[in-house]
């Protein structure tokens, strides 16, 4: 899924200074799930800005709503009574989120309440992280699959760093070392000589680097 | 031939001893003189960080340059941390040009060790692909394109090892994939834990690679017993055993320094009697001044005369 995190109160608070009205749209899909922009925080962030701007001497109309995602226009459509109330919205979505409601309503500031970290799993409750960079060409069959690109802190393909002691990365004691999860996992499957080959330099050109990215489906365009 | 001196020391069977050379937080070209000269006639070759953890200084391959021209044979150490592929091939073909003849591949300290922990890091290769593209262009008279080029830079390449990082089972594997890659030459990270060291060396050994590559062994004299702290708690990959400490821990404060340089001078000489090391890398970090005197020490000077 992807991960995101609330903005702190005093940045978001700057951000909707301008507006009177304002509404709070929250997205039931993956931000509900790592607790930054579901019902529930919808509700909070709501009252907590009626109150700050209350104890400020200033009278905001806070209005609240959360779409089942943001990212899908069928879904984005039930808004638009509340968005048309409104002088601004802040979407607690993640950046396609906030986007995809801004394309929707040209006429509108769309304000981003969270900031979307990463595409990562919940590890336990509580803790997310980050499994997946997007690069656009899939690799995990060649390590075990476990993915340097988003695991290792240098992106190595060819092994561990000088740096990584007692399974840790050198970058910090609460980040484990990419590869030794992934010779790890290759000398429990008993193929520990995929080791010994050289990785090519990666073909980054379906990444990012790019530019940005397109992925056309002829077999569903209508 | 590279044209490398320290090449020909290494092919000639004799044993090596190199030496690091931090280059300026600035453009001070008196620093980097500086230090050359007081390495010159005692080590074979310097080595220039590439802006080591991750703070910057002074290129390596504009202070390689003025090595170069005080006769000094240069070895440019190049991270993939801060270059694409695009800049690294482009730098090696300007480093050659300005008469540097050796290269030493990595990947790089991390950034977040640095002074400026908010920059965007670079890893578009690794420092395995990266000895791999210097050889290339040395053998094939390629860049990493395909294309041919017009004059391409004979290095004599080399790249980094540390024998005390985990997984230990994966290091000497690793080993063998950098000679494969490319390395003709290996500097390792500081050899304080010998006995770990001397089981790599048997593994590599066993391995066939020490004939294929020349390993130097890395050596840093330990300045106090703060410095040994900091080398055993603060930095990555970094090994010093419990007795190394306590030895440099027991003596005056003000003794601590000749100490450091006596258990300096045992572990040259113990790596010295490993099959398969075939030189030292002195890592004297802002202790350059005492490099002559331990080179004397160790018996290791003069150095060879190259052609």
């Amino acid at each position: 899924m992807i991960v995101a995190e609330q903005k702190p109160i005093a940045e978001i608070k700057d951000i909707v200074a301008p507006y009177s009205r304002l509404l709070v749209l929250g997205c039931g899909t993956c931000v509900k799930t790592c607790f930054a922009g579901g019902e529930d925080e919808v509700a909070t962030m709501a009252s907590a800005l009626r109150l700050a701007f209350k104890k400020d001497g200033k009278s905001i109309k806070v209005e609240e709503l959360t779409v089942e995602r943001q990212c899908e226009d069928e879904f984005i459509q039930q808004a638009a009574p509340c968005v048309a109330r409104n002088h601004a919205v802040l979407s607690l979505a993640c950046g396609v989120g906030v986007q995809m409601v801004a394309s929707r309503f040209t006429r509108i500031p769309v304000l981003p309440g969270v900031n979307t970290t990463f595409m990562g799993q919940l590890e336990k409750p509580g803790l997310f992280v980050e499994r997946c960079l997007g690069c656009g060409d899939c690799i995990l069959d060649d390590f075990a699959g476990i993915c340097p690109m988003s695991r290792c802190s240098k992106k190595l393909l060819n092994g561990p760093c000088g740096g990584s002691q007692n399974g840790k990365c050198e970058v910090s004691p609460d980040i484990d070392c990419a590869w030794q999860t992934i010779i790890e996992r290759f000398k429990a499957f008993g193929q520990m000589d995929r080791l010994t080959r050289y990785y090519p330099p990666r073909n980054w050109s379906r990444s990012y680097a790019g530019g940005p990215r397109k992925l056309v489906r002829e077999d569903h365009m209508v | 031939m590279s044209g490398s001196r320290l090449q020909q020391i290494l092919s000639r069977g004799e044993f090596a001893v190199t030496a690091e050379a931090g280059p300026p937080r600035g453009a001070n070209l008196e620093a980097v003189r500086r230090k050359g000269a007081l390495l010159k006639d005692y080590v074979d070759a310097v080595n220039v960080t590439d802006n080591q953890t991750a703070i910057v200084r002074m290129c390596s391959m504009a202070a390689c340059a003025h090595l170069h021209q005080m006769g000094i044979d240069p070895v440019l150490q190049m991270v993939t941390r801060d270059r694409n592929r695009i800049a690294l091939q482009s730098d090696l073909m300007g480093a050659y040009s300005l008469g540097i003849r050796n290269v030493l591949c990595l990947s790089g300290d991390h950034q977040t060790f640095g002074s400026q922990p908010d920059a965007m890091n670079v890893f578009d290769i690794d420092s395995m692909n990266l000895a791999h593209a210097v050889k290339t262009m040395r053998d094939e008279g390629k860049d990493m394109s395909g294309f041919s080029l017009d004059a391409a830079p004979q290095f004599f390449v080399g790249a980094a090892e540390n024998p005390f990082g985990d997984p230990f089972e994966y290091r000497v594997m690793r080993l063998a994939k950098k000679v494969a890659a490319g390395a003709d030459f290996i500097q390792t990270q500081c050899v304080f834990d010998v006995k770990r060291f001397k089981d790599w060396m048997r593994q590599a050994h066993e391995q066939g690679l020490t004939e294929k590559v020349h390993i130097l062994a890395g050596i840093t004299p330990l300045k106090s017993a703060r410095m040994a702290k900091y080398m055993a708690t603060k930095v990555p990959g970094m090994r010093v055993p419990e007795q190394v400490l306590k030895r440099i821990e027991g003596v005056p404060k003000e003794k601590a320094a000749e100490e450091g340089l006596k258990m300096c001078l045992e572990t040259i000489q113990e790596v010295r009697a490993i099959s398969g090391v075939h030189g030292i890398h002195i890592m004297a970090v802002e202790w350059e001044e005492k490099v002559p005197e331990l080179v004397k020490a160790a018996g290791l000077y003069p150095r060879p005369k190259v052609a």
